[in-house]
């Protein structure tokens, strides 16, 4: 668990990702105030080139290739898309109405080999209203509905396409706290009883897949939930694992030394600044709640905003995600969260970020903890052509993406916020009805 | 996701208890202690009255800042001096008078922020079934509850809304399962041993309604009324019909002294209080045809409905809301998480403000009372990118001087004008950046927060000898 997550999807290369959408379009996007995602600040005069629906140069003195269609940004902000580090985007339409919401399912007598990538609804309304908003990639994941594991996640795009996965079952999702000990039977000794025996009916799995039976409702590990198991635990595929209160986060780092080919990422992970050093020693990155700053429960005591701050000057790798917080809908507050952490840095005694970083940890941070940074994430050559164009510093609060590009491909920034907008901008009711005014 | 969907749509339900000032401590205690038989007569219209005093602060005059008042005005280079708890004077060169000098170059002022809905000490943090207080949900009518005798007054929330959020006043309102959820209070946002030690001196009180999904779901679920919205409706109206039948008999025996008492019914008072316009409604209805529902209701009953909270299709009739006095309490851009909640636009509290209607932005939120300057933020450039042009200034009164009103407290704060409460927050840049955080925060004039000072960083009993005690949070 202690390899950097980039190596286990070195395999991936670009050949097996590589389609490129029919109506990619090579352009491009010049004059502009560039922010490359690597953690590094904006630069004036800018270009970026894309070719094939992949970036093939982006910085200062990059030459526009002879006939390309070419943008000019006029100085305004471009930057890559922004990334969810967690979220359930298209996977519910609205929350409280139970057939549109297909983030959990407490009937199931399945767990992990639940896999949300079939059921990805790209015309979902949150995916238009935060492509809307800048926002291009998600790492989209179950919710525990009756086991601790909640199942496969996927890594989406939100382009407006019937196309939304970029990876299927991407990573393996579990409950390690409060949640989880309640899936456990109500603690958490008990869920760790669970967790190490489906591991080790997992490796029994692994080792004779044909003498795995199915032992139908009764089992605590179906078949189906075992084989799901496997690339977890040869590390071919990341464990997410929400996780909060400190201790949990130490025993759960003492248990994965047990299976020691499985590759952690913390999710959550309120308390985890009060560990920092065993999680940095560890290896293990973390996807954090970047404004919880209340103590929720029991097991976020020591909640900050510093939280991001003090993990990341720890050496610890720390992307911004949104576990529990509008995650089916609100991708788009990522930016204000990370903004918000700018601000930190100006209160004596609190950990903020600068803004390179705030801005690395909702791009290409995310995508490296996934083990997918090559892929997506940032302006560096070779990256998906998930670009934006911003009226502004995409971190301050109004700023508007004023073109969005994913995979090359530009992409419609309406919605049917905008569309009600645009109908209600006079409320009252002229020679018809509103319904005909469309 | 979805079951902090849940109870955040249940939260966000609580109006205050609101008395006109006629009816506030001062005037029913005056009326106690009267001579004359009507007074006699009476009961107690404030039985837990606020033993709120302010802190003892020192004269202060901060200059060079920009200054929103709250009202709508902006001063440039501004100044704005206060003393004995109270704004003495707001311009632009003010003498010192002896007042300790604050230099706030590059900084703004502005009035404390009041946030018309939050569920604080009701539904605290840690959020465990033990603590949770906010939804009476044993019966669709429970207006004899008040939101004051469930507050907790150590929750670690409160002090999260002032150090991050600059909020200086809270309504804190029973939940949404009901239809008539019981009475609210206002809270100013300082810790106290009692919540008596916190409730805003001579606030009136509010009575929380809500509409829509929250009381059908609860209690059709149960197999009872209301399970529709037209059982939301003929409920209402039942309870109505009796609070006109009691209101007519208190008054009367109030007034001639004929007979015997009539039964106190707890409940009750309140409708009475609200038929009477001593008391303010504030309603939880997201839908417009909803909201054009319970105005006729209210006209059907001879009351007045002050505020709708999460009223997420008032956009949709603006005018309706203009022509009937109805103010909107909003979110900037939730939406989606129930049905209710689906067409839900940014540029909502924008299009009530350009159609004249009264409008306010509310959290009904924990967290989201700790960045409300920044809701609006959202709301503030979403207008002007769709051409409603609209200034910082004018976008401040959401946030100020349009929650004091409907809280019938705008009298004594709500804006920066001589005579009023000093509730003032010192931001270290322009309020509606991402980039700007309190930099201090006055109640009452007594300084309360200030960010570079760690004992200025209040710690309630929950935190104290926990891990993270005392933290910058």
């Amino acid at each position: 668990m202690k390899r950097l997550l980039l190596a286990p999807f070195a395999f991936l290369g670009a050949a097996s990702l590589a389609s490129v959408p029919a109506s990619a379009q090579d352009v491009a996007i010049t004059n502009a105030r560039l922010v490359v995602g690597d953690g590094s600040g904006p630069v004036d005069g800018g270009t970026v080139v894309i070719r094939g629906g992949r970036v093939v140069a982006a910085g200062t003195g990059v030459a526009v290739p002879t006939g390309m269609r070419t943008i000019d940004a006029a100085g305004k902000w471009v930057s890559p898309g922004i990334v969810a580090g967690f979220s359930r985007l298209g996977i519910v339409e609205v929350d409280a109405v139970n057939p549109t919401n297909d983030a959990f399912a407490n009937g199931s007598p399945f767990n992990a080999a639940i896999d949300v990538a079939p059921v990805v609804n790209p015309r979902a309304t949150p995916i238009a209203i935060n492509r809307a908003e800048g926002v291009t990639r998600a790492i989209v994941a179950p919710q525990v509905g009756s086991s601790i594991f909640a199942g496969q996640g996927a890594v989406i795009d939100l382009g407006d396409d019937m196309a939304a996965v970029t990876m299927p079952r991407a990573f393996q999702f579990l409950e390690f706290g409060e949640d989880g000990a309640r899936e456990a039977g109500g603690s958490r000794a008990a869920l760790i009883v669970q967790l190490r025996n489906a591991l080790f009916e997992a490796q029994a799995y692994a080792r004779d897949p044909a003498s795995f039976l199915d032992r139908g409702k009764q089992a605590l590990l179906t078949r189906a939930d075992a084989e799901a198991l496997v690339p977890v635990l040869e590390g071919r595929v990341p464990l997410l694992v929400h996780v909060e209160r400190a201790a949990d986060i130490l025993s759960l780092l003492d248990l994965m030394r047990e299976f020691d080919a499985i590759e952690p990422v913390l999710v959550g992970a309120t308390e985890a600044w009060t560990v920092a050093p065993q999680i940095a020693a560890a290896g293990v990155p973390v996807i954090a709640s970047a404004l919880a700053d209340l103590p929720a429960s029991f097991e976020q005591l020591a909640a900050t905003q510093s939280n991001m701050g003090r993990l990341k000057a720890a050496g610890v790798t720390t992307a911004l995600g949104m576990i529990n917080d509008e995650d089916a809908r609100q991708a788009r507050y990522a930016k204000q969260y990370a903004g918000n952490l700018v601000a930190l840095g100006r209160i004596p005694g609190a950990a903020g970020l600068s803004w390179g970083e705030a801005f690395a940890a909702i791009t290409s941070l995310p995508a490296q903890v996934m083990g997918m940074g090559a892929e997506f994430g940032s302006l560096a050559p070779g990256r998906r052509g998930d670009v934006v164009i911003w009226d502004g510093d995409p971190l301050e609060i109004g700023t508007a993406a004023t073109a969005v590009f994913i995979d090359g491909v530009e992409q419609p920034l309406e919605n049917r916020q905008t569309r009600l907008r645009q109908r209600y901008l006079d409320p009252k009711e002229g020679a018809l009805p509103k319904a005909y005014q469309r | 996701m979805l079951f902090a969907a849940f109870a955040a749509a249940l939260a966000g339900c609580a109006t205050s208890d609101v008395e006109p000032a006629s009816a506030s401590a001062g005037a029913t205690t005056d009326a106690r202690s009267s001579s004359s038989d009507a007074a006699d007569r009476r009961y107690d219209r404030n039985p837990y009255p606020s033993t709120y005093k302010p802190y003892p602060g020192r004269p202060t005059l901060i200059t060079n800042v920009t200054i929103l008042d709250g009202e709508g005005a902006r001063i440039d280079n501004g100044a704005v001096l206060f003393r004995d708890g109270r704004i003495v004077e707001v311009g632009q060169a003010i003498a010192a008078d002896g007042a300790d000098v604050i230099d706030g170059q590059g900084k703004w002022v502005t009035p404390g922020i009041i946030d018309v809905h939050s569920h604080l000490g009701d539904y605290p943090s840690p959020g465990v079934d033990a603590l949770s207080d906010g939804n009476e949900a044993t019966s669709p009518i429970t207006a004899d509850v008040w939101a004051e005798h469930s507050v907790w007054p150590q929750d670690p929330g409160f002090a999260r809304a002032l150090t991050n959020g600059g909020v200086t006043t809270l309504q804190i309102l029973p939940g949404s399962a009901n239809l008539m959820g019981g009475r609210s209070v206002t809270l100013k946002n300082v810790y106290a041993r009692t919540m008596q030690g916190m409730k805003f001196p001579g606030a009136p009180y509010g009575l929380k309604m809500a509409c829509g999904e929250n009381p059908k779901r609860v209690y059709g679920s149960k197999g009872r009324q209301p399970s529709t919205r037209m059982g939301n409706v003929a409920v209402d109206r039942a309870t109505w019909a009796k609070a006109q039948e009691y209101k007519s008999k208190w008054d009367k025996y109030e007034e001639d002294g004929e007979g015997s008492a009539p039964s106190r019914d707890i409940g009750m008072d309140t409708l009475r209080g609200v038929l009477a316009g001593d008391i303010l409604v504030h309603n939880h209805c997201y839908r417009a045809d909803e909201m054009a529902v319970v105005m006729d209701m209210a006209k059907e009953f001879g009351y007045k409905v002050t505020a709708f909270h999460h009223a997420v299709e008032s956009y949709k009739i603006a005018d309706l809301l203009k022509a009937n006095g109805v103010c909107s309490a909003v979110w900037a851009d939730w939406y989606g998480f129930k049905m209710e909640s689906y067409d839900a636009i940014t540029e909502n509290l924008a299009i009530l403000e350009k159609e004249g209607a009264c409008a306010m932005i509310h959290s009904d939120d924990a967290n989201g009372i700790q960045r409300l300057n920044q809701e609006v933020a959202k709301v503030l450039a979403a207008a002007n990118r769709a051409g409603m042009a609209m200034t910082k200034q004018q976008a401040w009164r959401w946030l100020a001087i349009n929650p004091a009103r409907a809280l019938g407290i705008e009298a004594q704060t709500g804006s920066l004008k001589p005579g009023k409460m000093a509730d003032v927050v010192l931001w270290n840049g322009d309020p509606f950046s991402v980039y700007t955080r309190p930099e201090r925060v006055w109640i009452d004039g007594a300084l309360l927060y200030d960010a570079n000072d760690p004992r200025l960083r209040p710690v309630s009993d929950f935190e104290l000898g926990q891990p993270g005690e005392g933290d910058v949070k």
